[in-house]
């Protein structure tokens, strides 16, 4: 490492340097100093300590409420999204004919823009004269609200993220095609059934990709904001059932301009992942299997 | 010895017999993965028949119960409409110019930093690729309402600006997709051109790049793909209608209280077709992209 390369280096990585310090690092740190003010857009901040944070912990139902729609789309969602397309993966990845139809029919909906994918969804779930409503009064089922109910408006947008599995599948699907073959090969020989190679084989060879999409798909899920915007119109109604956590961060800092809170609102929610991203290390970190490249 | 001589006999015929019995059985086992296969690819491309279906409904067949999927009278009014209803056209030419100028800056950016980081082992390299990675899990909240501040400060809310400088400072995710793409690139060619008397960014721009055109490709499409589909930003910073990219303008036919379903799906149909279409002509080099980024990960 000579000087000269050094320099280079820094001549390379200048423009991610400049926009690190100026939109990342320094936002960072204005964000955590604005958390401590009263600041309204508008004229100067006014230090008020810790009052932002005691009141979103003491005295702000809206916070709590956000919190828990946001756990729970990411409790009940991420896995599911994570099941559905593993699912796929494991059934294109078994040599099937018309294999890249089949990829292309799954993968398109997660290119659908998030506001397209979400009026297309309205239409769906309208209870009057939605299609899901219609098949489920063509089995005799129980009809619903759907977006405009308050307890199914979260399992309808769980619904409507699953569309977009077909997103991870394509990274499942590599790494299914990169397990080598001599290992299914050697559990055949010693006895292992269908699901036992399933477990103790695919599995584990392919936990670095799921790994990877489950603290992706963490760190998206406590950003839903788009769908729950668009079908609750900017509201999050009804009944604040869809107000998921950026959402009401938004609306802290751009409709009723209190900025100062939205701030101490933003460092919850990164403390909030970190912590999440850290157990998910802790309890999975270990058991993950990565090739050794390099 | 007779003991294996017996064992010897009996195992053909047991092997025969297992080996019809893998037969059904892998039989079996194939027709269910079609039929779970075409199942869910028919759950799959429902919603777009209905998306379809439902943009060509004339209005009076739009709320019917039970829905018909196909209408039926097929009706291409919905998407003239889309164009008279509001100014849709200028929609368009927004997202156009707003995606074409963000790739622009994501490609020129990302490479040039990508390449640093891949190849140009400078004092403190592995100390700033953390800090890359670090930023990649940093949810965009946390910056969002001081850089607001600062683009309003420029002067530059309601125009485009916001939303398109910022890429040409390189996105990690980008960094990080084309930095393992780089690593790949066998070193020789490099040491070869550098004997040869070729400056770093003479072997970046005329070795490396030339090389590189799938992981390029692979990130303007998916860069291009992101812009388009981008909501919060443009919600945040244009409030003049003139000026709303696609993924707002949309929204228009959704009021509160009176929704114009088929021009809201005609209109869907536009937004979603160019994305189509860059799919089937990049294929490829999509499902290679993330592929490779998900599996380093």
């Amino acid at each position: 490492m000579n000087k000269s390369r050094t320099f280079q280096f820094y001549m390379f990585i200048l423009p991610w340097l400049i926009g690190f310090l100026a939109l990342t690092a320094g936002p960072m740190l204005y964000s955590l100093y604005m958390s401590f003010t009263d600041y309204s857009g508008l004229g100067v901040p006014n230090w008020v300590g810790f009052e932002n944070y005691q009141k979103i912990f003491s005295s702000d139902p809206l916070f709590w409420q956000s919190l828990w729609n946001t756990i729970f789309y990411t409790v009940f969602g991420v896995p599911l999204g994570l099941i559905v397309g593993y699912l796929l993966a494991v059934l294109l990845n078994a040599n099937v004919r018309f294999m890249g139809v089949f990829r292309t029919i799954f993968y398109l909906p997660s290119l659908v823009p998030t506001v397209a994918s979400s009026l297309l969804w309205i239409i769906i779930f309208q209870p009057d004269f939605g299609i899901a409503n219609a098949v489920l009064s063509f089995f005799h089922l129980p009809t619903s609200n759907w977006l405009l109910s308050e307890q199914m408006v979260k399992p309808a947008l769980i619904i409507m993220s699953l569309w977009g599995a077909g997103g991870g599948m394509v990274i499942y699907l590599a790494g299914l095609q990169s397990v080598p073959a001599s290992l299914y090969e050697a559990a055949e020989l010693d006895g292992a059934g269908k699901f036992r190679k399933f477990w103790n084989v695919t599995v584990p060879m392919t936990s670095n990709v799921i790994f990877f999409n489950l603290i992706m798909g963490l760190i998206g899920s406590f950003q839903i904001f788009t769908q729950a915007y668009v079908v609750s119109s900017g509201n999050g109604g009804p009944n604040y059932k869809s107000l998921f956590y950026v959402f009401y961060l938004y609306q802290d800092a751009f409709k009723f301009f209190k900025m100062g809170y939205a701030s101490a609102l933003a460092w919850i929610l990164f403390i909030i992942i970190l912590i999440f991203t850290a157990i998910q290390f802790k309890v999975f970190g270990s058991k993950v299997y990565y090739e050794h490249d390099e | 010895m007779s003991m294996e001589l017996a064992e010897a006999k009996v195992k053909p015929a047991v092997k025969a017999r297992k080996a019809r019995g893998i037969k059904a059985g892998k039989r079996i086992e194939r027709i269910i993965t079609y039929v779970l296969l075409i199942t869910l690819s028919a759950l799959f491309i429902f919603p777009f028949l209905w998306l379809i279906g439902t943009s060509l409904k004339p209005e009076n067949e739009a709320m019917t119960f039970p829905p018909a999927l196909l209408p039926k009278e097929w009706d291409f009014a919905n998407y003239k409409d889309v164009f008279t209803i509001v100014d849709f056209g200028q929609y368009y030419v927004n997202s156009i110019i707003v995606s074409i100028f963000a790739v622009l800056g994501t490609v020129l950016s990302s490479t040039l930093v990508a390449y640093g980081f891949a190849r140009i082992k400078g004092k403190g390299r592995n100390f700033w690729f953390m800090i890359l990675l670090g930023t990649m899990m940093l949810p965009p909240q946390v910056t969002m309402i001081p850089v607001y501040m600062i683009f309003s400060k420029l002067g530059w809310t309601n125009t485009f600006l916001p939303l398109i400088v910022p890429q040409f400072f390189g996105s990690a995710y980008f960094i990080f997709l084309l930095r393992q793409f780089f690593k790949t690139i066998p070193k020789e060619l490099e040491e070869s051109a550098f004997l040869d008397g070729c400056s770093t960014f003479g072997i970046f721009w005329r070795i490396i790049l030339p090389l590189s055109v799938p992981a390029v490709i692979t990130v303007a499409l998916l860069s291009f793909m992101w812009t388009w589909n981008d909501f919060l930003y443009p919600l945040i910073y244009l409030n003049d209608d003139a000026k709303y990219t696609l993924a707002l303008g949309i929204l228009q036919f959704k009021g509160a209280l009176l929704v114009q379903w088929g021009p809201m799906m005609a209109a869907s149909v536009l937004v979603i077709l160019p994305l189509i279409l860059l799919f089937f002509l990049g294929q490829k080099y999509f499902i290679q992209g993330i592929a490779t980024t998900g599996g380093k990960g």
